[in-house]
């Protein structure tokens, strides 16, 4: 399944799409930055409410396929530019991690 | 194989704009050098959290790395203020970190936890006042 699958099923937004063809293996939630970088895995989907520019770092790192941020929250403008510049894709739902979470497991991720 | 410095990046205190930079270069060199992903994994996790406790908590420093033929080191070096209490900051979970900087999901305290548990060796050298200097060593898998 690829990041651009997604996007309608679960009605997501598209902040940065720059690599929407990637392929999704997996999902990791988690706030915290550390936890994000010892557990996470390459291509993994990212669900979070960090939408600062270190997010962005953090995913470029790990090598997600793509951050839904969740509940509505922002990605600052900073975390956009560098996901453009670095080929990182941040995604955004209205609905929490536990609901988005369900969702991605259901399509057996 | 001598050693050679493949890294060498000034960082600045609360300079969060910058944070992933070093670990980002050294995960692309390493990977351009044909090192195997474990072992840039965990350097990107060791470096990355290196560079976060400068930005973080100290006046400023450098992260440099050398490359031998057996081994990556990775050093970390600040100005100061030191560590007050080492075992205190090597416990899972404890951080001095202010609520500005939890908020951002940093201050887990699980940094120099990380650290420890993916490098082969970490030396830390510090004192209250003065600064504090991490040496990491990863071993690579197969020689260079």
């Amino acid at each position: 399944m690829k990041v651009k699958d997604l996007i309608d099923e679960l009605e997501l937004e598209v902040i940065a799409g720059p690599d929407l063809d990637r392929e999704v293996s997996g999902v990791y939630c988690g706030d915290l930055l550390s936890n994000v970088m010892a557990n996470a895995k390459k291509d993994n989907i990212w669900l979070t409410v960090q939408g600062h520019q270190n997010t962005t770092a953090v995913a470029l790192l790990v090598d997600v396929s793509a951050v839904i941020i969740v509940e509505g929250f922002d990605f600052d403008e900073a975390a956009v530019k560098k996901a453009y510049q670095k080929g990182v894709n941040l995604l955004k739902s209205k609905e929490t991690a536990y609901e988005i979470a369900c969702k991605l497991c259901e399509r057996n991720l | 194989m001598q050693k050679k410095e493949i890294l060498n990046v000034a960082i600045e205190r609360f300079d969060f704009q910058s944070g992933g930079e070093a670990s980002s270069q050294l995960k692309n060199m390493l990977r351009k050098l044909g090192v195997s992903s474990d072992i840039v994994r965990k350097t990107a996790i060791v470096t990355y959290e290196l560079e976060m406790n400068v930005i973080i908590h100290s006046f400023g420093g450098k992260i440099t790395a050398q490359i031998s033929e057996d081994e990556l080191v990775i050093y970390a070096d600040d100005k100061g203020p030191g560590i007050a209490d080492l075992e205190k900051a090597l416990t899972p979970g404890f951080s001095t970190a202010g609520s500005e900087i939890r908020e951002m999901g940093f201050g887990a305290g699980m940094g120099l936890v990380n650290i420890k548990r993916y490098a082969d060796n970490m030396d830390i050298r510090t004192a209250e006042g003065e600064g504090t200097n991490i040496k990491v060593t990863i071993k690579l898998e197969k020689p260079l």
